[in-house]
């Protein structure tokens, strides 16, 4: 888990070599060792491990479903069954109102979905660190100014500015992951500026500095090893909140049209009158696939986050 | 403040930045803290005046100044003639420069003109005010309901935690918060509204009342649309207060008072009543508070799913056209809202607990 967490050096390839005691293989064996120690303690974290394993069930689906089910079944014009067919053997969940097989609906739209929450998590989590380690590391008004910002952005009713953003723009993924993004960072500038500033407040990066270390040297070198921990957990976590807020800005209608995601799954069956059809079959799988996924990331989240408790300093 | 009334005229008349521990006991600790609350209170109001004019400039370039024309986004790319492209541009001031155009937008803004929604023809101001009571209804009752009963079982859970219930109720909580509300909404619906197998519709599908019905008959056909989305609301919303609460109880168990109470040989609950639980209470508070922006997505969602007629279904209606005036007006309304609430939360908080505001 950590391995994606630790900075890639060029040193990787002599990683392995046994006994070197160069600097970089030294750094090398410590993470590997950390990352070891990550494992054994999440490994007894059952809520984790469960969140874990449904992820990479999901994962799976996502990837293989140009296989298993083909970019085919979005089409509206061959569709094989009739509109709104109860779940049968033949479509195991029923079709949609163009008499598209929902199961595979559910399938292909997992990739957009989950490659839409991961997007907006990441350019979100980004967006955090960069704020909170630059208003950790420099002082005064600058800092003053930026928390003011994240202050501001943490009170606004993300939703709504992102829905704002979404309106006046144009239709697209980008867009979604964009609003998204923009609105949902200002928590993780919170934590990661607190981890900064007790970081900073350490002896070595006094050592650090009098050897002639700059802003940039601090900052890449010494606060980002240390926060990353905590952004990893804060990625996790952000995935299921973003999840979420694209299902719904599909379902609101500021979605891409031209693609299939759960959230817009959603919104054609509340279009074609599901509701008060009563059509339940309609509704229960692209929720029920939300609801799993968004619960599995929060739970990997919770379960990185005990590991790492960032109230006890860093595991390193 | 009332309490303090006796002391209060002395609380200016002492320009007194630095008050010794040894000065004037007579007119001691109660005019320096009415002095320090006022000086807090100016602190908080002025940070909110600051917000809200961001909101306002927000508000302003959001709307204008984002790639794509107004017009544009507003007639969905449906071609229209240059000529009314124009008179659209200069009904909506968009042909003035954009100083002017702003300059004119905060005056209007401040004055209570939010410019006319061109999907109902009404000032947007007008909207939101018939729209704003069936809210605050909607939003007031689940706001209640699901504090307490976050809560009381936060409370709960903390005290034995680790044990089955907590395990249960923590797992309960954390599974309906990744539940999208709008979703939970429609299987209501289906469920209780529409009827499912054997249980037949017991509420309404959606809408705030069936029209017709005068005084009681009224008021109990309001409040029988009011369950669901009700429900639903409280579903979504009282996972986050029991969370905060538990970890807030959490953080204080380990504390030597708390020894300190049973030693004194007090009664399990009496600890948790009398000492834990007012010392968790402070950082649940904040929360709740701070988690409000997320109570209005909850509101928009569930608002839109139930037909209730209040801004969030404005907001729906609104952004499905796009309605831009009306989309800028509610955004404006919603953002000045949340910030208005943290402040009063704000300036609630030294009454609560004396540490804060000194």
């Amino acid at each position: 888990m950590t391995a994606g967490a630790t900075p890639p050096a060029p040193g990787a390839a002599e990683a392995g070599a046994p006994g070197a005691a160069g600097p970089r293989a030294l750094a090398w064996r410590r993470r590997r060792a950390s990352a070891v120690r990550f494992w054994r303690q999440y490994r007894t974290r059952r809520a984790g491990l469960a969140g874990l394993a449904a992820l990479v069930l999901f994962a799976l689906v996502a990837l293989t479903a140009p296989l298993t089910v083909g970019s085919g079944v979005a089409g509206v014009t061959d569709a094989p069954g009739g509109p709104l067919e109860a779940p049968s053997g033949e479509f195991p969940l029923g079709t949609d109102r163009f008499g598209r097989d929902l199961l595979g609906l559910v399938v292909w739209g997992s990739r957009v979905s989950l490659l839409v929450g991961l997007l907006a998590a990441v350019l979100s989590v980004v967006i955090g660190a960069v704020v909170g380690v630059t208003a950790g590391h420099f002082r005064g008004v600058y800092a003053t100014v930026l928390m003011r910002i994240t202050d501001w952005f943490l009170v606004m009713p993300a939703l709504v500015l992102a829905i704002a953003l979404a309106t006046v723009m144009s239709r697209s993924l980008g867009t979604v992951v964009l609003a998204i993004g923009v609105t949902s960072w200002p928590t993780t500038a919170r934590l990661v500026r607190a981890q900064t500033l007790a970081v900073e407040s350490r002896p070595y990066i006094e050592r650090a500095r009098a050897l002639g270390g700059g802003h940039w040297h601090v900052m890449t070198r010494h606060v980002l090893p240390n926060v990353m921990p905590l952004v990893l957990a804060q990625t996790t976590l952000m995935i299921s909140s973003s999840i979420l807020a694209e299902a719904t800005l599909a379902f609101l209608g500021l979605g891409d049209p031209t693609v299939i995601s759960w959230g817009g799954l959603l919104q054609d069956a509340r279009e074609a009158g599901a509701v008060s059809a009563g059509d339940w079959w309609y509704l229960l799988p692209p929720g029920i696939a939300i609801a799993v996924v968004a619960l599995a990331f929060t739970l990997c989240g919770r379960a990185v986050e005990a590991v790492l408790d960032p109230r006890l300093g860093v595991t390193r | 403040m009332q309490p303090t009334a006796p002391d209060a005229p002395s609380a200016p008349a002492g320009p007194d930045p630095l008050p010794a521990p040894a000065g004037p006991a007579v007119r001691g600790p109660r005019a320096r803290t009415a002095a320090a609350y006022l000086r807090y209170g100016v602190a908080k109001a002025g940070g909110a005046a600051v917000s809200l004019l961001a909101v306002l400039v927000t508000g302003f370039f959001l709307f204008r100044l984002i790639p794509g024309d107004p017009v544009r986004t507003m007639t969905g790319g449906r071609p229209i003639s240059a000529a009314q492209l124009a008179a659209y541009r200069e009904e909506f001031g968009l042909d003035l420069p954009v100083w002017e155009q702003f300059t004119d937008y905060c005056r209007k803004a401040l004055t209570g003109d939010l410019g006319t929604s061109y999907q109902f023809h009404a000032p947007v101001v007008d909207k939101i005010g018939e729209a704003l009571p069936n809210t605050l209804l909607l939003t007031g009752t689940a706001f209640v309901i699901y504090t307490a009963l976050g809560m009381y079982l936060g409370t709960r859970s903390a005290w034995r935690h680790g044990r089955f219930g907590d395990r249960l109720n923590t797992g309960l909580a954390l599974t309906l918060y990744s539940v999208p509300s709008f979703w939970l909404g429609l299987l209501a619906i289906i469920v209780f509204g529409v009827g499912l197998g054997p249980v037949p519709g017991l509420f309404p599908t959606g809408g705030m009342e069936s029209g017709g019905e005068q005084g009681l008959a009224h008021v109990l056909d309001v409040a029988h649309h009011l369950v669901l989305p009700v429900l639903t609301l409280v579903a979504v919303e009282y996972g986050q207060t029991l969370l905060v609460t538990r970890s807030a109880l959490l953080d204080e168990m380990g504390s030597d008072y708390l020894t300190t109470a049973r030693a004194k040989g007090l009664r399990d609950d009496l600890v948790r009543r009398r000492h834990a639980v007012p010392n968790a209470l402070l950082p649940t508070v904040t929360l709740v508070f701070v988690n409000l922006g997320r109570t209005v997505a909850g509101v928009i969602l569930v608002e839109t799913v139930f037909s209730w007629p209040g801004l969030g279904g404005l907001f729906y209606q609104a952004l499905s056209v796009p309605d831009l005036p009306l989309v800028q007006g509610l955004f404006l309304f919603f953002a000045s809202a949340v910030i208005v609430m943290n402040t009063l939360a704000d300036l609630l908080y030294p009454l609560l607990d004396p540490r804060v505001g000194r």
